[in-house]
């Protein structure tokens, strides 16, 4: 008898297997691939639907009809990557949450920068001196302003122009990732790293100042 | 002074030195992690630096809030 299965990573993905059975048409061939293919739209546009308008106060002057192609154009991008990454699928969740994960990061993506589409984004480091609104106030003591004078070398002296780039940007100046990547001619990944990196020797500048506690 | 009591600014602009996934590894584990939040699952232990990643990464953290409140919806509808 094998053993029961006790890993709730797997035992609970068991949920209605029938229902799933549909995306395993999509690697077929002709009119039974077609149809999966539709199915899978028709899921993927309820989802960049949903995210589209539970974004929409971002968009006030942006009609719903223009929304909604907002929505149409992230479904039909989010199914070509399903489709294409159709192998990376290996069951560890429903097929169904798969999919929805790619119109929804089409469709978030795509409203970030559709809000952002107007608004200039500052890219000059000296902006960082924006810091000053996390000064301490006159009730702050001592130890406030020596950590935060700590981080404003820090970014000042420790950081490349490009950590110090995308760490104000995204940071200070509020730019989402999406719309920094977009304006730089890179990705979210890439960008988060560079991210990642600036903040780790941020910590360390700060760590050396005699904050050895921050960020721990 | 701990991270535990930095101006939230200074908190995103420093991060923790905790262990992260980056936005690609948190991508191709994001549906099993929040199918096993909304089973109760221990989803941060079973899928180790994610929470970590979402603390630091406002993009990936609201994509992870929107498939769990689509999830969330569809189990009422």
């Amino acid at each position: 008898m094998p053993a029961p299965d006790t890993n709730p990573d797997v035992s609970a993905l068991a949920v209605a297997p029938a229902l799933e059975e549909w995306h395993l048409d999509l690697h077929a061939k002709g009119t039974r691939r077609d149809e999966a293919v539709a199915r899978l739209h028709g899921l993927l546009l309820r989802a960049a639907r949903y995210e589209v308008f539970r974004r929409r106060n971002s968009l006030p002057q942006v009609s719903t009809a223009e929304l909604d192609d907002l929505a149409q154009q992230a479904a039909d991008d989010a199914a070509v990557s399903v489709l294409r990454r159709l192998g990376d699928f290996r069951g560890e969740s429903s097929f169904r949450t798969w999919a929805y994960k790619f119109a929804l990061l089409d469709a978030s993506v795509k409203v970030r920068r559709r809000t952002w589409r107007d608004r200039e984004v500052t890219l000059e480091p000296e902006h960082w001196e924006s810091l000053a609104h996390a000064a301490p106030g006159p009730d702050d003591d001592a130890e406030s302003g020596a950590l935060l004078e700590a981080v404003r070398d820090g970014i000042r002296s420790a950081l490349t122009p490009r950590q110090r780039q995308v760490l104000v940007a995204t940071v200070l100046e509020g730019v989402p990732i999406d719309v920094l990547a977009e304006r730089l001619g890179s990705n979210r990944n890439a960008l988060y790293k560079v991210l990642h990196d600036a903040r780790r020797r941020l910590r360390e500048h700060v760590a050396a100042a005699g904050f050895p506690e921050v960020g721990q | 002074m701990t991270g535990r009591d930095l101006d939230p600014t200074l908190l995103r602009l420093l991060g923790s030195d905790e262990p992260e996934l980056d936005c690609d590894e948190c991508f191709a584990q994001l549906a099993r992690h929040v199918e096993l939040e909304l089973r109760g699952a221990p989803a941060d232990e079973l899928v180790p630096g994610l929470r970590a990643h979402l603390v630091g990464c406002p993009a990936c953290a609201e994509e992870h809030d929107s498939l769990r409140a689509l999830l969330e919806l569809d189990s009422v509808s």
